[in-house]
């Protein structure tokens, strides 16, 4: 147990991978000087605010992302997921609200959490019991939760009763000392993120699982069991990010969270979390989520390109800023 | 075993005889008429409508028209589609096909080799690559939608000032509407500051509106090229309390807006449909051609005029999801 679960680290092994732990940050800053340059505006405080409260949904679900690819899963159903979750807690609070009035929202909330929890450990369950391929399994989910949200709004948008509007709005509009409610929500999911997943033994555990599963069999973890809770710890991650994406617009379409997986895994594995697992960076995550939604608002913000090429553009950043990485981390 | 499941067989099919003779013989002097109407799935708002209207105009149809039988079919891409026409055309005789089709060019194959059964044909809102295909062609006016809007906010700003405009999915419909939107502004003093995607989707828009609002500090008008958009749009603005926007426009008569426009908001006084109850339009034409023999082969295009609270009870639908 002891042998699987400590790492010893040689001291210049340390400064070596510590580079690469920064690789994320250093192209997060290169581009936000880069939008500093371009425009003045960028640099205003209610543009980072902007930009910064924006990513929260993605970086939210990204950290959740981290604990499943570090335990060498996939989950590909995280944006309908996210959808649905949010349709049926509009639903929830729209039917508690005449009898609890404001109370609906926070009893809503937990009905998210539930059914955040519920859908994870549905996909945690068919990986590791039904063992299927995790791409498989969460492709498949994928579908049935976009199909169930389209269901519930008859393909239209289904929008939060009005009296709860007023209320529910600081979740994400509000702010405590100038820091916006979702960034803080945010920092706290990535606190307890990164306690879990460094500094107890089922992080350990994980992360053995998903850089080798012979070895982390023999050695007395629970392989199944441990990425089983890695897909509800995605679960809830969900649910908490649509808790902070519904007071933004009021409203679950069929379009809500559409493409949200590929933005979360492109996170995930900016900030340096291996693809094949057994490794989980749950700071790099956060800066990942930040760089996407960061180049996003440079593009808008500079005329240098056409509409038809900005997603081109996207494209050839986040592959330039992986090239860094991995030079960085070769050296 | 073997004679007592033919015996079986030739009990039931015996029953179904008796059971079919009285029904058939009270339709034997107006035969059925089969109308099968083909559509995408409801994956976004406006689609959603297309799917309500359509089921709406199903069950009017034939309550209206004993001897007419509508058959719905969804389907959630052009292949999907293809595959749908084929299930519908190999089970019975069609004497109609109303179909709105994903993509003009993966279609238009399937559908003549319909046509070629004797079936007529009405095409609804993207037209096929060849028009002989279709009897009967309904569809909205999406340059109009744009000209229209751009006609009405020039004259609102007098002819000057400083616009952003969002827009769709990079397709035909998005591109006329710009083309017919910019085609006017372009003959006014109005600038056009930036123009760029948001994929007609309400997330989107908001953040656009966002990174708008941050780029320019002056900004007069503001066309989202349909009503989903505008409700992502209008929340960034109203967040980022900027009080120099005048007008906020979309498209399309989303019936949240309808209900802007009722109620005479000064930001958002007006829309433009591009109805997805055209698809009931077709439907509507459609069975006229079995009935009483009016002739409807053509095209059909419906107009844009502008929503205002006068009209707005016309192109409202409380219970439709659009």
């Amino acid at each position: 147990m002891i042998a699987a679960t400590a790492t010893i680290v040689p001291a210049e092994e340390g400064t070596r991978i510590r580079w690469a732990d920064l690789a994320p940050f250093i192209a997060l800053a290169a581009i936000v000087l880069f939008g500093a340059l371009v425009n003045d505006n960028f640099v205003s405080s209610a543009n980072l605010i902007n930009v910064v409260t924006r990513s929260a949904f993605v970086a939210i679900i990204a950290v959740g992302a981290t604990f499943v690819i570090s335990s060498g899963g996939l989950d590909l159903s995280v944006g309908s997921m996210m959808a649905f979750v949010t349709g049926i807690m509009i639903m929830a609070m729209n039917h508690l609200v005449p009898s609890f009035g404001d109370w609906a929202i926070p009893m809503g909330a937990g009905v998210a959490l539930v059914v955040g929890v519920m859908c994870g450990l549905l996909n945690g369950l068919i990986v590791t019991i039904g063992r299927i391929e995790p791409f498989i399994v969460t492709l498949g989910t994928m579908g049935i939760f976009r199909a169930f949200i389209t269901f519930l709004t008859d393909g239209g948008s289904l929008p939060i009763d009005r009296s709860l509007r007023e209320a529910y709005r600081p979740v994400y509009f509000g702010s405590l000392f100038g820091i916006p409610y979702p960034v803080l929500i945010t920092f706290v999911v990535v606190m307890l993120g990164a306690f879990l997943l460094y500094k107890t033994k089922y992080g350990r555990r994980l992360t053995s699982a998903g850089s080798n599963v012979e070895v982390a069999r023999f050695s007395g973890v629970n392989v199944s069991g441990v990425r089983t809770v890695a897909y509800v710890i995605q679960g809830v991650c969900v649910a908490v990010a649509a808790i902070c994406y519904v007071p933004r617009l009021g409203a679950a379409t069929p379009t809500t969270g559409q493409l949200w997986e590929l933005q979360v895994i492109t996170a995930v594995v900016i900030g340096g979390t291996l693809l094949r697992g057994g490794r989980g960076r749950i700071g790099g995550t956060v800066a990942g989520a930040l760089i996407l939604e960061v180049i996003a608002n440079v593009m808008v913000l500079s005329d240098m390109v056409s509409e038809y090429l900005v997603a081109a553009v996207q494209g050839t950043i986040i592959i330039i800023a992986m090239l860094a990485h991995r030079f960085t981390a070769n050296r | 075993m073997k004679s007592m499941k033919k015996k079986a067989c030739l009990l039931l099919s015996t029953a179904a005889l008796i059971l079919a003779l009285p029904l058939g013989s009270a339709h034997a002097e107006n035969s059925k008429v089969t109308i099968a109407v083909s559509i995408p799935a409801a994956t976004h708002g406006w689609t959603g409508g297309v799917v309500y209207h359509a089921e709406q105009a199903e069950k009017e149809l034939e309550a209206a028209f004993p001897n007419v039988d509508v058959v719905l079919s969804t389907a959630s891409s052009a292949t999907a589609q293809v595959s749908a026409l084929e299930d519908l055309s190999a089970s019975r005789k069609l004497d109609a096909l109303v179909i709105l089709p994903f993509t003009s060019e993966e279609l238009t194959g399937p559908v003549e080799q319909i046509k070629q059964k004797g079936t007529f044909i009405s095409v609804v809102d993207r037209g096929l690559t060849d028009p002989n295909v279709q009897d009967l062609y309904v569809a909205g006016d999406n340059i109009a939608v744009g000209a229209n809007t751009a006609h009405w906010l020039a004259d609102k700003l007098g002819g000057e000032g400083k616009i952003v405009v969002l827009r769709g999915i990079p397709t035909v419909i998005d591109d006329e509407r710009i083309k017919g939107f910019s085609d006017v502004i372009s003959k006014t003093k109005i600038e056009i500051l930036d123009i760029q995607y948001a994929n007609w989707n309400q997330d989107e828009a908001f953040k656009l509106m966002q990174d708008y609002l941050a780029k320019y500090p002056e900004i007069d008008a503001v066309w989202a090229n349909d009503d989903d958009m505008l409700l992502g749009v209008l929340e960034a603005i109203d967040n980022a309390g900027r009080k120099d926007i005048k007008y906020a426009l979309g498209g399309n008569g989303m019936k949240q807006i309808i209900e802007m426009v009722k109620a005479k908001d000064e930001r958002t006084p007006i829309s433009t449909p591009y109805p997805p109850s055209m698809i009931k339009s077709a439907m509507y034409m459609t069975a006229a051609q079995f009935n009483g023999q009016a002739p409807v082969r053509g095209s059909f295009l419906l107009g844009a005029p502008l929503i205002t609270p006068e009209n707005a009870d016309q192109f409202y639908f409380p219970d439709s999801p659009f």
